[in-house]
């Protein structure tokens, strides 16, 4: 079996926010402007959060990309009164938008607040449309989303395998993310797999996982050697 | 005030069902105006569904807002009736005979609106029933894990064991409209309401029975419809919102609101409709000791749930619990904190505080700091979330402001309408109750000499005007 897993290595992360930007290219998320992104209804799937440690001047800036965890144990599905979100069965918590009537208790219920929910119909004006992914529906609104994994790449890259009649090989899939990472600081792969280089990066002594003690079991496995993902206090 | 002289049933017909064949210009302005409210409602959900659920102040992390809210609020007044009368019933309480009906119609009507407010919270409303388990050709169920889904069967079952509720013991009194009423329309809809009801003892003994079992098995519906509601939020691991205390927290949050628009309701009634003969002081004092035995309850849980929070330490709920009690939450905190408990204790713990008017008044406060109690577990839980990062805000949009305002019409609305096409305090039940105990007032009188009561409740000639 598959399970989907992500590495993120916080120490060699800048802050560059490339991934964020690629992954809004990859998945036709929605742009929602200036007014309403103050609002708090900015839609990235991945975000950089910042966190300060020191006084001002002597102040170092901690970046950490927060995504959807893929939890093996996801609060967001079981309340989902319609199974718009499940699990499916390469460990993705996957999203059925046009089951999905917006009770927005899945995003309530997350413990990482990394849903994102369509308030308005979503509009691509000229010339964005024709940059829009033809592999990615265009969710309506009054619709959940969340970072999938960039599934429809895992999907291309099982099709490929499938085509040459092998196993899809570690590195084989790259999420949009990864893709742009210029430090390389994301690696995605099989987590069931022991050879994989997630695998062995998730084994390292410096792997944690976010919010660990919840008990979600994520996907994502972050690696940092510094002393502040120890509680502060 | 037991030396109140027993009217005849000429007197009563006439002030209970007179009333009826006239037009009060103060029910029709009433009327109007609540009409016009509910048109708001209308507008704004209506303007809502066109636009999107953007219109509204919610966001990310506050995905849950005033709908909700008001959905809590809506269900917890709801409680006010049908409950409330079930136990008085059960417990053959002599001074629920004029109460039950107006309460029971709180009851429907509330139900109606709160189980409306979880539709207008969709973000897509159009497809809501994805939530029912209706059968369909890609044989996909509703998940039947989900706390929502809970809300429907436990709403549904709620509305429909409420509607019965009401209208069983409303049959005789719709039988009696029917025989009043002149040939036509008005006649034709009491005809239908009474089923053909002619009075006999084995439609009374039928009757006695149904309320009797209908009392017994709404108790337990009640109680489980807003421990659900609390499921909404307790089933989470959101902090603030995760407590074992949140089921029976909101069952009593639920009764004492109930009792607070009952209170408002009869005291509004008894000048309104002059039912002073029926709605006595005593009936006044009786609920009034019930409000501040609830308004201690709720003090006593209140104090529980946040002295355990307090106590544990942990890092997440302390956030939630400091903005509530020393944060950006401190005023609305702790106006209901004064307006829940502090004021209806000093004002209801002596027996002049427990009469028609200051009991309203506290009732209205009550309202208050129970909507303000929804809106304290709904929106610091949600903006306060666990990675600092999404820290949010929330502030409602006109549209929501709107729906909230135009459903207090659309319930008045469906109230007035009520009171001037039934009679608002049950007709053959204080007939019951004097037969039984006199002044309809005393103590254990048991209610089932069914044969007796049949012949009281048929139709009285000649007892129109007052």
């Amino acid at each position: 079996m598959t399970r989907w897993g992500m590495a993120i290595d916080l120490d060699r992360c800048t802050g560059c926010e490339a991934c964020v930007v690629a992954c809004a290219a990859e998945n036709n998320i929605q742009t929602v402007g200036e007014e309403q992104a103050r609002e708090g209804r900015a839609m990235h799937w991945l975000r950089i959060e910042r966190y300060y440690e020191g006084e001002f001047p002597n102040v170092r800036t901690r970046f950490m990309p927060v995504l959807c965890q893929q939890c093996g144990a996801a609060p967001c599905e079981p309340v989902c009164p319609v199974y718009a979100t499940y699990r499916n069965p390469e460990g993705l918590n996957a999203m059925v938008y046009s089951r999905c009537i917006g009770t927005r208790f899945c995003a309530n219920n997350c413990p990482y607040t990394v849903r994102v929910f369509n308030w308005f119909d979503a509009e691509f004006p000229a010339p964005l449309d024709s940059q829009l992914n033809p592999d990615v529906s265009v969710r309506p609104g009054g619709v959940m989303e969340k970072c999938t994994f960039c599934v429809q790449r895992i999907q291309a890259g099982k099709d490929e395998a499938a085509q040459e009649e092998r196993d899809v090989a570690d590195g084989d899939i790259r999420t949009a993310c990864q893709q742009s990472c210029p430090t390389k600081a994301i690696t995605f792969g099989d987590l069931e797999d022991p050879d994989s280089e997630v695998s062995k990066w998730a084994e390292s002594p410096r792997a944690f996982s976010l919010l660990g003690d919840l008990d979600t079991r994520p996907g994502v496995v972050y690696l940092s050697g510094s002393e502040w993902r120890e509680p502060a206090e | 005030m037991t030396a109140e002289s027993q009217p005849s049933a000429a007197v009563l017909d006439g002030q209970l069902l007179g009333r009826l064949d006239r037009r009060r210009p103060g029910l029709l302005v009433g009327s109007l105006a609540s009409g016009a409210l509910a048109l708001v409602f209308i507008y704004c959900w209506g303007y809502q569904i066109a636009n999107g659920i953007g219109v509204t102040g919610i966001n990310r992390p506050v995905f849950w807002g005033f709908y909700i809210i008001n959905f809590v609020f809506w269900i917890g007044i709801s409680h006010a009736g049908t409950l409330i009368s079930a136990i008085l019933r059960v417990t053959k309480a002599e001074w629920r005979r004029p109460v039950t009906r107006s309460a029971e119609a709180i009851t429907l009507f509330a139900l109606a609106i709160g189980g409306l407010f979880p539709l207008i919270h969709l973000g897509r409303v159009a497809i809501f029933y994805y939530m029912i388990p209706y059968p369909n050709s890609r044989m996909l169920w509703p998940n039947f894990r989900s706390p929502l889904v809970w809300d429907i069967a436990a709403i549904t079952t709620y509305i429909i064991g409420s509607a019965l509720y009401l209208f069983l013991p409303l049959i005789p009194d719709a039988a009696v409209m029917r025989d009043r009423a002149a040939a036509g329309l008005r006649k034709r809809f009491y005809a239908v309401l009474a089923l053909g009801w002619r009075g006999t003892a084995q439609q009374w003994h039928s009757l006695e029975w149904g309320i009797r079992i209908l009392a017994v098995a709404i108790i337990p519906v009640a109680v489980s419809v807003h421990t659900i509601v609390s499921w909404d939020f307790a089933m989470t691991q959101t902090p603030g919102w995760k407590s074992t205390i949140f089921g029976p927290y909101f069952v009593v949050g639920a009764i004492f609101s109930g009792i607070a628009v009952l209170m408002i309701a009869m005291a509004l009634l008894r000048r309104g409709l002059s039912l002073e003969r029926f709605l006595t002081d005593r009936v006044f004092n009786n609920l009034g000791l019930l409000f501040v035995t609830m308004s201690l309850v709720w003090g006593y849980f209140t104090f529980a749930e946040h002295l355990t929070v307090w106590y544990s330490g942990d890092l997440f709920e302390k956030n939630v619990h400091h903005v509530l009690l020393h944060g950006d939450f401190a005023v609305p905190f702790w106006t209901m904190v004064v307006v829940n408990l502090v004021i209806p204790v000093a004002v209801l713990s002596f027996p002049r505080g427990r009469r028609p008017l200051p009991t309203a008044l506290v009732g209205c406060g009550v309202l208050v700091g129970m909507w303000l109690e929804r809106f304290l577990i709904v929106v610091p839980a949600l903006s306060t979330p666990r990675l600092a990062y999404s820290i949010g805000d929330y502030m409602p949009s006109w549209v929501e402001l709107g729906i909230m305002i135009g459903a207090v019409g659309v319930f008045a609305c469906l109230y007035f309408t009520f009171t001037q096409l039934l009679p608002i305090v049950s007709v053959w039940e204080m007939r019951e109750g004097w037969r039984h105990g006199g002044s309809g007032e005393a103590g254990d009188a048991t209610s089932d000499a069914a044969a007796t009561s049949g012949t009281a409740a048929a139709p009285v000639p000649g007892g129109g005007g007052a």
